[in-house]
């Protein structure tokens, strides 16, 4: 078997894996070296499906001892196998590399034996490229639950980044569809890499030299749609995941349906595409924008609304914050308003320092007016004639198509009954006295 | 005296040409309406004024701008004069002006008409350089990485820390063919020199297979699921395909020339 065979064996094993990021360490490479990596992160490509690509995504072999259900390279699968050499694999980085193909290497495998050969494998790729190709770019290594820690301290030396999948937002998904994994053999290695980077950090800060342990933190990923697992305690598990465990990104992807189970989505089955959107909105929301997860969800509504983004959502149904003046308003308020992003907050921040905002100015800043408007005030005053009904404020939040399926969802009776649409149990605004709601919307501003 | 409301200053393009306008304006008490390049054609209603440039002149200008307005207004308006924008060089002369009245407070002045639309420029500079950082495509002919861009801005110049810093061992040559630039890397010095037209060779055998490589990954990576083109191009813009080894540019049939690529490597 040729590297060509290999190449496309072992990169279609490992495409369903997400996350192709390169951020979160600035370095540049020594004398003698090659290679450097960027915090902002350096997408070299996007694939057909719009994807970054940033790194040579890669699994070391799609040979695998487990038998996860969600799983292309699961042993009871009839798919072709391969393994690249720790030799063959970065010449192939550091050839790809040259060329700037890539920022570095994503390096993940099936469970060849057991997880503690597995991972000493990766490490002897790992340590070809940075001993003897003095390899500084960026590295992104899985760690494979249940590998010893002795090896994921050596691992964590010659990465980056290091990540360890959930996969299944709970126990008892897990326990149904991983019978290999539990969520102690997922979470410990996940502490284990937090305690080690918290270490690393006080070390760095006593000898200036010392090595650098997984320096642009370790993140995780979770399959969305092949288990009941609601939003409401998808984005509880990702918040506690940020707070306790200081990951850097959680990465959500929808199931691809890849095998025939009956605990599973049926093959024919869409991939649920806009709830991985919502959630990574949502993601944002909480690491950008000061949202909670309680905020955007809670026991009530489980599930995001399929027509409006969370943070619109949100809005609509805090309109007693609303309007709000743009030239006072705390950066922490201002990014709360539909049409204000991180971006046109901070610029809105520093220009109203030298002049009093006007709508017009808040074009040239960036904020989409169009959703904006009806959230804000320039000077004490709305925009000039403007109209705010509930309408009006749907028409501007979603799109036309995303509108007339809403109308679709919850029809208009008749012209003069506009307001019908609260009064339907709506995903949009349940669980709110319709005279507020009536009033916050529809009265002037 | 000429009038002020058709006043037209003409330079010769370079920076220190347009510092020279800065310390005409100043010096003659007046705005022009334009600052204009020498090669644009004459259709002018009215004649314009030339302005030599004059190195003390510039220094004078050059030494005040972080000393009035800090380091970053200079900063800014040395990245400013690099873009693609029309009137640039009128805006950066409207903006320095508003710096020597308000001081460093002019680059929080975001919404003001001078201003903004050199943010806009910037911006766009700084977006395209930053993609251009991933999208660059090297060939390697005889151990020296090629590589041709066609930017709209003028983005050499801030790519080369970036390009020095992950291969300090290598020689590397990026040609931007809208300028008619190169930058240049040998370790350790680099340079950004004029080139009229680059050839390439053949690519031999090695490089051959790692393209077929990389093509065969970039299909490969794919999800067929979520086929989704329009996202793709608004994060990849079309223009940048041209050189980009996964959408399979044919190599030119053209006889080799490497000595000439060399030539530049060596000072």
């Amino acid at each position: 078997m040729d590297v060509f065979d290999k190449l496309k064996i072992l990169t279609d094993a490992a495409k369903y894996d997400v996350a192709c990021t390169s951020s979160g360490v600035n370095k540049k490479s020594a004398v003698g070296g090659i290679g450097s990596a960027s915090a902002s992160g350096i997408c070299h490509s996007f694939s057909g499906d719009g994807r970054c690509i940033s790194l040579l995504k890669v699994l070391m072999t799609n040979l695998c001892a487990y038998d996860c259900k969600y799983c292309v390279n699961r042993k009871s699968n009839d798919t072709p196998r391969a393994s690249f050499t720790p030799r063959e694999l970065a010449e192939l980085t550091i050839n790809f590399y040259r060329r700037n193909y890539i920022e570095g290497l994503f390096l993940s495998s099936g469970v060849l034996r057991n997880p503690d050969y597995t991972t000493e494998q990766m490490i002897e790729a790992l340590r070809i490229l940075r001993e003897e190709y003095r390899f500084f770019g960026y590295i992104h290594a899985k760690a494979i639950p249940g590998t010893d820690s002795s090896l994921i301290a050596r691992l964590g030396m010659l990465t980056d980044r290091m990540s360890i999948n959930i996969e299944l937002p709970s126990q008892s998904s897990l326990q149904l569809l991983a019978p290999d994994k539990s969520k102690h053999s997922i979470l410990a290695p996940m502490k284990y890499i937090q305690n080690r980077i918290q270490e690393n950090s006080t070390d760095i800060i006593k000898y200036r030299h010392a090595p650098k342990f997984v320096p642009a933190g370790q993140s995780t990923q979770m399959i969305i749609g092949a288990t009941p697992d609601t939003d409401f305690q998808i984005l509880n598990l990702t918040e506690s995941l940020y707070k306790n465990y200081k990951l850097k990104r959680v990465f959500f992807s929808a199931y691809m349906p890849v095998a025939e189970n009956t605990l599973l989505p049926t093959l024919d089955s869409a991939p649920p595409l806009w709830r991985e959107h919502r959630l990574y909105q949502a993601d944002w929301l909480l690491r950008f924008y000061g949202f909670t997860a309680n905020e955007l969800l809670d026991q009530q509504h489980q599930s995001f609304n399929p027509f409006l983004d969370p943070k619109c959502n949100w809005a609509l149904h805090h309109m007693d914050f609303f309007p709000m003046n743009v030239n006072r308003s705390p950066y922490s308020d201002l990014l709360r308003v539909p049409g204000i992003g991180v971006n046109s907050a901070k610029r809105i921040v520093i220009a109203r320092r030298s002049a009093t905002l006007q709508f017009n100015d808040l074009k040239k800043l960036g904020v989409v007016l169009k959703r904006a408007q009806y959230f804000i005030t320039c000077g004490g005053k709305a925009t000039e004639g403007l109209k705010t009904t509930q309408d009006k404020v749907l028409q501007s939040l979603m799109s036309k198509k995303t509108l007339g399926m809403y109308h679709q969802s919850f029809p208009f009776e008749s012209p003069n009954k506009q307001l019908s649409l609260f009064e339907q149990p709506s995903l949009l605004l349940s669980g709110y006295p319709q005279e507020d709601l009536q009033r916050c919307l529809t009265s002037p501003i | 005296m000429f009038d002020q409301s058709n006043l037209i200053y003409r330079y010769d393009g370079s920076f220190d040409g347009l510092l020279c306008c800065i310390f005409e304006s100043y010096d003659k008490k007046e705005i022009p309406t334009e600052i204009i390049l020498p090669d644009t054609s004459q259709t002018l209603l009215f004649a314009a004024k030339e302005i030599r440039t004059d190195v003390k002149k510039a220094n004078r200008v050059l030494t005040s701008i972080p000393k009035k307005m800090g380091n970053d207004a200079l900063n800014f308006i040395q990245r400013a004069f690099l873009t693609c924008a029309a009137k640039k060089e009128l805006y950066i002369l409207l903006f320095l002006r508003l710096g020597y009245r308000h001081g460093r407070s002019v680059m929080g002045m975001l919404t003001d008409d001078a201003v903004h639309p050199l943010f806009k420029a910037v911006k766009h500079l700084d977006n395209e350089s930053h993609l251009l950082k991933g999208f660059v495509r090297f060939s390697i002919f005889s151990n020296v990485l090629v590589a041709e861009i066609e930017p709209k801005n003028c983005v050499l110049p801030l790519m080369a820390q970036h390009f020095r810093e992950r291969y300090p061992e290598e020689r590397f040559l990026i040609y931007d063919k809208t300028h008619g630039m190169a930058l240049v890397y040998q370790p350790y010095q680099s340079a950004i020199i004029p080139i009229e037209d680059l050839e390439l060779p053949e690519p031999d055998e090695q490089e051959q297979s790692y393209r077929a490589l990389w093509r065969l990954f970039y299909d490969t990576i794919e999800i067929q699921g979520r086929h989704n083109p329009n996202c793709r191009m608004s994060h990849m813009p079309k223009r940048y395909w041209k050189y980009m080894t996964e959408f399979g540019t044919p190599h030119k049939e053209t006889p080799l020339k490497l000595e000439d690529t060399a030539k530049f490597l060596i000072p």
